[in-house]
């Protein structure tokens, strides 16, 4: 199939898989790769809680916890022992079976996610040729536990937590996704190994407009902050999961932080070039690059206040949707001009776009801050 | 087609991240969108204006510590001045230098807290809290030094102050001073630079001049108004009249000149404690008063600018040991009058910042 | 520095406005008729000259022959102030009219006063127990309150 005079590959799921000449084929693959997957996410998290509380702390001077084992490395493990044997409290007016299906709801597809994440060159569970696809459509299930968690719940924090959710994941879903079609138009391929072989330079120098849309809307997707709407200490007290204890609580709690890990992996495959990079094994650069990506979200968790529920709707509708826009049409528009121009030109001519466009659109968003006499 | 929607009330607190103590909102929510409030008190209520007549009025001193505990220095002064304009004491000039120095000190050890707390309300996760805490420490040391203690402090005496400072006070003073304003300069530039800082402060909880004044808020809140009303100026007391300082007023009345005030209010303390230290005289720190105190018949209010706003004692004499009547005028329940006007039409989100940008202390609303 | 201004004048003019209505001035302090009290505060809130739009504080004291409610009234533009006081005999039923329409101010002081006293103010939008819960026996800063 050609489209503009470029051979595109007929539209059909295939998966490939790594392996078929290991002891039962396909199986064994399956059943090593589904653990190696679930022991990632499991300990990625636990490595994630304990590195952000050591981190977030270096930014609030303080030390964060390190007694238990060495530099307070096992601080999660007995953060998880105590949430286990915590006292599992169904309140009495709950939807007893929405509010038991909810953090499961949840945190399946968020797992579910890294089947397509190659750790390294075809490392992958399987390697879908419409992945990038499937991670959209996958990734924004997560939401429907925690809009069941916040209806089910009877409790009216929870309430207004769903109500946010909604709003905001479905709003930001669109400059999320306008943003990748920018990656997947230079790879010319859905498939997440096959964009990392593409980036013989990072995507992030090719595409800067598309990575900074990418990073804040997917920020919102896992209600990070300054989006983390959601669960909004200050306002709402803890939101959709105020009334879960016990082992669904730490569902919950996973969820937030596999949904962070995920993103951090995405942005890696996407814009990073993933598991490539000189010297280092393959899979240590890409765990590199995931904690310098979660280092990120960190920083800007420890450093930004929380928008407003109108004000972050106004920022993916006013800001991130027609700047999605426009990279989408400059990024298309350079694929189909310019096939054959060096990169680096388009990278130096993305980079000055990128940065006229978002300093003219922030104008229009400036509040001015001034003076009090005296 | 219309659809039928039916508003719901949601109890904040008393157990709530953004209510700065054990005070309960009753909102009345249509949505996001405040339709009715009712702040609920008395959780905190000690009775301490009924326990005062029990006690005799320099026993009285340790309950000021307990109204607002984060400004325990201006409460021990506010009730002293009372007490003094009472009994027709007067303190010696080494004490009332004292008394400004630390009540100062206590200003911006307060102001610290409220401009944390309230982006803390904003959402900033405790970094920038954080920060004040960690300048706030260093005021706490040097109260330390000079009583003992770190949060009710009980420095202040009818007449004078409890002890001298030590040697070692004026240059640990002299330095923090010197440091200070580099680091309030520097957190300034983080946050009234920050874009989400302003889009959530700017032209929100807008409080009028006229308002403010028909609410009789005091302090910060009133001239962020646009009010100019500082006691220190307006009707000065202690050895105010001879320092130098500006009275910062914001021409809004929203979040942000609140905020602003409070920082440029630090400054103002800064310069304030500058000229004290330069002043600070040698000589007595405690005037002459009879052993046991019996102020005449008659009643008296003294007041002095809190950091929360004005801070006054309404005493009444007998002619006995015992107040017969103690009344505290506490800002923090008077500014919150204005809350309705605030948050009704806001949403949710602004509601804990308008509350956080009026910084009350709980102890000294329910007293 | 905030002048005092002098009681008797103040009496003067609120004799003449509103005749019979001062009970006695002394210092910075009128004292008037309790039901005259609202006329007596909207006059020297709105007078030309004496604007007081400030309402500082107001508290009561029980003297047991009588509640004594201060009014302590300020004018931010002219920086001065008075002291207006009033006094109630019935301790039943005392009663006296609410200033929350002219100082908004005092809404949460009176209420602390119906809490605190048990003196009623009827126009209040919304007398209610302000610290102590609804039950409760007896108003603690009355002078003969048992525990």
């Amino acid at each position: 199939m050609s489209i503009l005079g470029r051979n595109v590959l007929p539209l059909t799921v295939h998966a490939s898989v790594l392996a078929p000449d290991w002891p039962w084929g396909f199986w064994s693959h399956m059943i090593i790769f589904v653990v190696i997957v679930m022991a990632f996410v499991i300990l990625m998290a636990m490595g994630f809680i304990w590195f952000e509380r050591r981190v977030i702390s270096r930014y609030q001077i303080r030390i964060g916890p390190n007694r238990i084992g060495p530099f307070g490395l096992l601080q999660p493990v007995a953060d998880v022992i105590k949430i286990l044997i915590k006292e599992d409290i169904v309140p009495l007016n709950v939807d007893k079976i929405i509010h038991l299906l909810a953090p499961a709801v949840a945190i399946i597809p968020a797992i579910m996610v890294f089947a397509v994440i190659p750790f390294s060159n075809g490392a992958s569970l399987v390697d879908l040729n419409i992945g990038i696809l499937y991670i959209v459509a996958i990734s924004s299930i997560s939401i429907v536990g925690q809009v069941m968690a916040g209806w089910g719940s009877n409790n009216k924090y929870a309430l207004i937590s769903a109500m946010r959710v909604i709003a905001q994941v479905v709003s930001y879903e669109i400059p999320l996704a306008l943003s990748i079609i920018g990656v997947v138009l230079f790879a010319g391929t859905l498939s997440m190994n096959g964009i990392v072989q593409q980036q013989s330079i990072p995507f992030i120098l090719l595409q800067p407009l598309g990575f900074i849309i990418y990073f804040l809307a997917s920020l919102a997707e896992v209600n990070r902050t300054p989006f983390d709407l959601l669960e909004a200490e200050g306002e709402i007290v803890a939101g959709y999961n105020i009334e879960y204890s016990g082992f669904k609580f730490a569902l919950f709690y996973l969820t937030e932080y596999t949904e962070a890990i995920a993103i951090s992996t995405i942005i890696t495959t996407l814009y990073l070039a993933g598991w490539k990079g000189p010297f280092l094994p393959p899979v240590l650069w890409f765990l590199i690059k995931v904690f310098a990506v979660f280092t990120l979200i960190i920083w800007v968790r420890a450093t930004l206040p929380r928008l407003r529920i109108d004000q972050v709707m106004g920022f993916a509708w006013k800001f991130l949707l027609p700047l999605a826009f426009i990279n989408l049409l400059i990024t298309g528009v350079q694929v189909v001009a310019w096939p054959d121009l060096s990169q680096w030109v388009i990278v130096a001519v993305n980079i000055v776009l990128s940065a006229v466009l978002i300093v003219a659109f922030s104008r229009m968003f400036r509040t001015k801050g001034d003076k009090v006499e005296a | 087609m219309a659809l039928k929607t039916e508003t719901f009330i949601l109890n904040a607190g008393p157990q709530h991240p953004s209510t700065h103590g054990v005070f309960r909102m009753r909102l009345t929510l249509d949505g996001e969108v405040i339709q009715d409030v009712e702040p609920v008190f008395g959780y905190l209520h000690r009775g301490i204006e009924k326990l005062a007549e029990g006690l005799t009025y320099p026993q009285d001193i340790v309950f000021t510590d307990r109204l607002d505990y984060l400004a325990s220095m201006t409460n021990n002064q506010a009730y002293v001045v009372a007490v003094e304009k009472l009994a027709g004491i007067q303190a010696p000039e080494r004490a009332e230098y004292l008394r400004v120095i630390m009540a100062e000190l206590m200003r911006i050890s307060s102001h610290l807290m409220a401009v944390g707390f309230l982006l803390n309300d904003l959402g900033a996760f405790l970094t920038p809290l954080l920060y004040m805490y960690r300048e706030r420490e260093k005021i706490l040391d040097l109260f330390d030094m000079v009583c003992g203690q770190r949060l009710t402090y009980n420095y202040m005496r009818i007449g004078g102050v409890s002890q001298d400072i030590p040697e070692e006070f004026i240059p640990a003073l002299k330095k923090y001073i010197d440091s200070l304003p580099g680091f309030i300069n520097e957190y300034e530039q983080l946050l009234a630079t920050n874009e989400i800082v302003l889009i959530r402060t700017k032209n929100v909880g807008i409080l009028t001049k006229e308002s403010a004044i028909n609410y009789s808020a005091a302090g910060p809140v009133l001239r962020g108004s646009g009010v100019k009303w500082d006691i220190r100026k307006a009707d000065p007391y202690s050895v105010y009249e001879r320092f130098k300082f500006e009275v910062p007023v914001g021409s809004v009345g929203d979040i942000y000149d609140r905020y602003r005030v409070r920082i440029e209010e630090m400054h103002q303390s800064i310069a304030i404690i500058r000229q004290a230290m330069e002043q600070l005289p040698q000589g007595e720190i405690q005037a002459k008063i009879p052993k046991v105190l019996r102020p005449p018949k008659g009643e008296a209010y003294g007041h002095i600018e809190g950091p929360k706003g004005e801070l006054g004692f309404y005493l009444v004499s007998d002619g006995s040991t015992n107040p017969y009547r103690l009344h505290v005028r506490p800002p923090s329940l008077i500014n919150l009058t204005a809350l309705k006007e605030l948050l009704v039409g806001v949403k949710i989100a602004d509601a804990m910042a308008i509350f956080g940008s009026i910084d009350i202390c709980v102890g000294e609303v329910d007293r | 520095m905030t002048t005092a201004l002098a009681a008797t004048e103040i009496a003067a003019k609120l004799e003449a406005a509103l005749p019979g209505s001062v009970v006695e001035s002394n210092g910075n302090t009128v004292v008037v008729k309790d039901v005259q009290l609202f006329r007596a505060a909207s006059y020297l809130k709105t007078t030309a000259g004496l604007d007081f739009n400030y309402l500082n504080y107001l508290t009561a004291t029980d003297y047991q022959t009588h509640f004594e409610l201060i009014y302590d009234l300020i004018s931010i533009e002219h920086n001065h102030h008075i002291i207006l006081k009033t006094r109630l005999t019935d301790r039943e039923k005392a009663t006296v009219a609410s200033v929350v329409s002219l100082w908004r101010g005092a809404d949460f002081q009176e209420r602390e006063i119906y809490d605190l006293f048990g003196i009623n103010f009827p126009e209040h939008p919304n007398l209610k127990r302000i610290f102590l819960w609804d039950g409760f026996q007896g108003y603690p800063l009355r002078k003969d309150f048992k525990h």
